[in-house]
């Protein structure tokens, strides 16, 4: 096992800049998940780790060995493809003994080491199946399978969920990151999908334009983004823009939004993001409302009833906002009505 | 609703189903019937007949001309040799033709794919008599090649191939080349390229690769370039009658012959049909590895 760490890498693919100079640091035995839409640059990364693609500027060090100029075959990594990539010629097994059979080790280690291998992806019983005999899910534990026999420094995942349906999507995604403790392998996953990223991972990766935007634990992500991208990408956002104010941001009616992060950099910021969750509707002037806190008039335009929330969609001077209610029992607000918004100055984040 | 059903049963009944592909089916079966059919049964009649009946001379049935295979060796050694031809033309055909369809399939791409496709099927456009006539210009002492290679070689050679059975191979080979590279290009196509790159992620090497995965996969394809290029040069005539001169006596030029040169038409039927019988048997015999291999 070991770390990953990305110096500085940048990749053009003809005229387009695919990575451009990004640096991560990736621990050793953690889950990080690069993040990003298609086209911001997350497979290209995840290949030259691989040493399918090589870099045109940078270092690319696992454990303690550069190896942006070595091969993928000796690389001893493992990757699981976004389409598994089973060999349709072999059995399970044999697909599983692959990479220990082409290190020419002995026919009952290997055996031994496969059988452990199933085990660990709880398909012991299916060793002598094809592929094509195999449902997504399975196929998928055998690709992981196959990966992680050969004891590889670094686990690669390409997308490895997307092609799941939604319920099988949740358990893969419990079982991945069960075997990935067992294991203690690190890990580097790559996804468009942001619950993924979210709930799995111990570091996230937000990538654009082949830039690394953003970078570090799922919840700092979250509750202070970087910028307008990172807000919305990861999870759900209200983007408030105005001019810079000691404080935080002045609205273009004179309101005042207090932000956490206000005065660093007054000049730059001049943009705030809140969740939707951390906003507060009030049917008139609150009298619990403290001073600190922000608000906002605003008219409800529509509400979606899910269950367990409502999410209000409201408009303040010709834009939309979006409000999430955990149902508590409380008095829904009713479509057309005037409501009075309230959040905590914490809850606004500056963003680029 | 006694019409409603009815219609139903009609369109889910097995005899509905050939209904509509009638006429789709009918033209390519009538030609076959007549083009092969017909034309196969009259040789197949003929074989078994003392004279051509077409010649006005009393004939009788015999089997006599199946016979005549087995009274000499001739004919047995002579099959022997078009098999052996037929052998080493197919595996040439792979040896060539396999590399290059899986750099067509996996290296090229774009233009130079399509440059490098038109010159593999130009053969197929151009008529086999000339095809073979420019072989003979090349081969023959004092020709194209003897005069390429001395005027690029320091030293004097003599190169003349015309006549011999290495122009008969060279000749057959670039005849069916195509066949070959065509059906592995196709197999070779249908390989995903994250299956190449998952192997090598586990450590294999491009030899290792190609030998557990790529020529497994490819195997159907190779398979059947290798039965299109082996049953046809069993039986060629044109390229061993004009480019092996003496050397290229083979079964089937011996068949030709018959109809041909001694209008004995019965002998080369049977020999046609005895052909044939091996051809099958062999294919017959290796059906079970064919069968696998796709």
């Amino acid at each position: 096992m070991a770390g990953v760490q990305v110096h500085g890498v940048s990749k053009t693919f003809g005229l387009h800049r695919a990575l451009d100079e990004v640096s991560v640091d990736f621990a050793d035995g953690g889950f990080y998940a690069l993040l990003g839409p298609s086209g911001s640059g997350k497979t290209t990364l995840l290949r030259m780790i691989a040493g399918f693609d090589f870099p045109d500027a940078g270092r690319i060090v696992i454990g303690d060995e550069g190896v942006e100029r070595v091969p993928v075959e000796r690389r001893r990594i493992g990757m699981v493809f976004q389409n598994y990539a089973l060999f349709p010629n072999m059995s399970v097994a044999d697909n599983v003994a692959f990479g220990l059979s082409v290190r020419g080790e002995a026919k009952t280690d290997i055996a031994r080491e496969v059988k452990q291998a199933l085990d660990l992806v709880q398909l012991e019983e299916l060793g002598q199946r094809r592929p094509h005999q195999l449902s997504g899910g399975q196929r998928q534990r055998v690709a992981l399978a196959r990966a992680i026999v050969t004891r590889p420094r670094v686990l690669l995942l390409d997308e490895p969920l997307s092609a799941l349906d939604k319920a099988l999507r949740v358990d893969m995604q419990i079982e991945l990151k069960r075997i990935q403790r067992e294991v203690g392998i690190t890990t580097i996953f790559v996804t468009h999908d942001q619950e993924e990223a979210l709930t799995m991972s111990d570091r996230i990766g937000i990538l654009r334009d082949g830039r690394l935007v953003q970078e570090g634990p799922p919840e700092e992500i979250y509750n202070s983004p970087a910028s307008e991208f990172a807000a919305t990408f990861l999870g759900d956002a209200n983007i408030l823009r105005g001019k810079a104010s000691e404080e935080g941001i002045e609205l273009g009616d004179g309101t005042v939004i207090r932000c956490c992060n206000a005065g660093h950099n007054p000049a730059a910021n001049s943009s705030c993001a809140v969740r939707p969750e951390r906003i507060r509707i009030e049917a008139a002037e609150s009298p619990e409302a403290s001073s600190g806190e922000n608000r906002l008039k605003a008219r409800v335009t529509k509400r979606i009833f899910a269950g367990n929330s409502t999410t209000y969609f409201l408009d303040r001077d010709g834009q939309t906002l979006k409000v999430l209610v955990q149902n508590s029992g409380g008095e829904s607000v009713a479509d057309g009505a005037d409501v009075m918004l309230y959040w905590p100055a914490e809850s606004s984040v500056l963003v680029a | 609703m006694p019409q409603t059903d009815v219609s139903q049963r009609a369109s889910t009944g097995p005899r509905s189903q050939w209904r509509p592909a009638l006429p789709l089916l009918l033209p390519a079966y009538l030609w076959l019937t007549v083009a092969i059919f017909l034309p196969l049964s009259a040789m197949a009649f003929f074989s078994f007949m003392t004279e051509l009946p077409l010649s006005g001379k009393p004939w009788a049935f015999t089997l006599a001309n199946y016979a005549a295979f087995f009274e000499k060796s001739f004919y047995a050694v002579l099959l022997r040799d078009s098999l052996r031809l037929a052998l080493e033309v197919t595996l040439w055909c792979a040896l060539l033709g396999f590399p290059c369809a899986y750099v067509l399939a996996k290296i090229l791409k774009g233009r130079s794919r399509e440059a490098i496709f038109l010159l593999v099927i130009l053969p197929f456009w151009s008529n086999g008599l000339v095809r073979v006539f420019s072989w003979a210009i090349a081969l023959r002492g004092n020709g194209l090649l003897d005069r390429t290679l001395n005027a690029i070689l320091p030293f004097q050679v003599n190169v003349d191939l015309m006549f011999s059975y290495p122009a008969i191979v060279i000749g057959l080979v670039h005849s069916y080349l195509p066949y070959m590279v065509l059906t592995c290009y196709l197999t070779l196509q249908a390989i995903d390229d994250s299956l190449i790159e998952a192997a090598r992620s586990l450590g294999a090497s491009r030899f290792t690769v190609l030998r557990r995965l790529i020529i497994p996969l490819s195997l159907p394809g190779l398979v059947a370039g290798s039965v299109l290029i082996f049953v046809p040069v069993v039986g060629s005539f044109m390229e061993p009658r004009i480019l092996g001169g003496r050397a290229g006596t083979f079964y089937g030029t011996v068949i030709e012959d018959q109809f041909v040169a001694v209008f004995n038409w019965p002998l080369g039927a049977a020999l046609s049909f005895i052909l044939l019988a091996v051809v099958l048997i062999i294919l017959g015999a290796a059906s079970p590895i064919l069968k696998r291999a796709a």
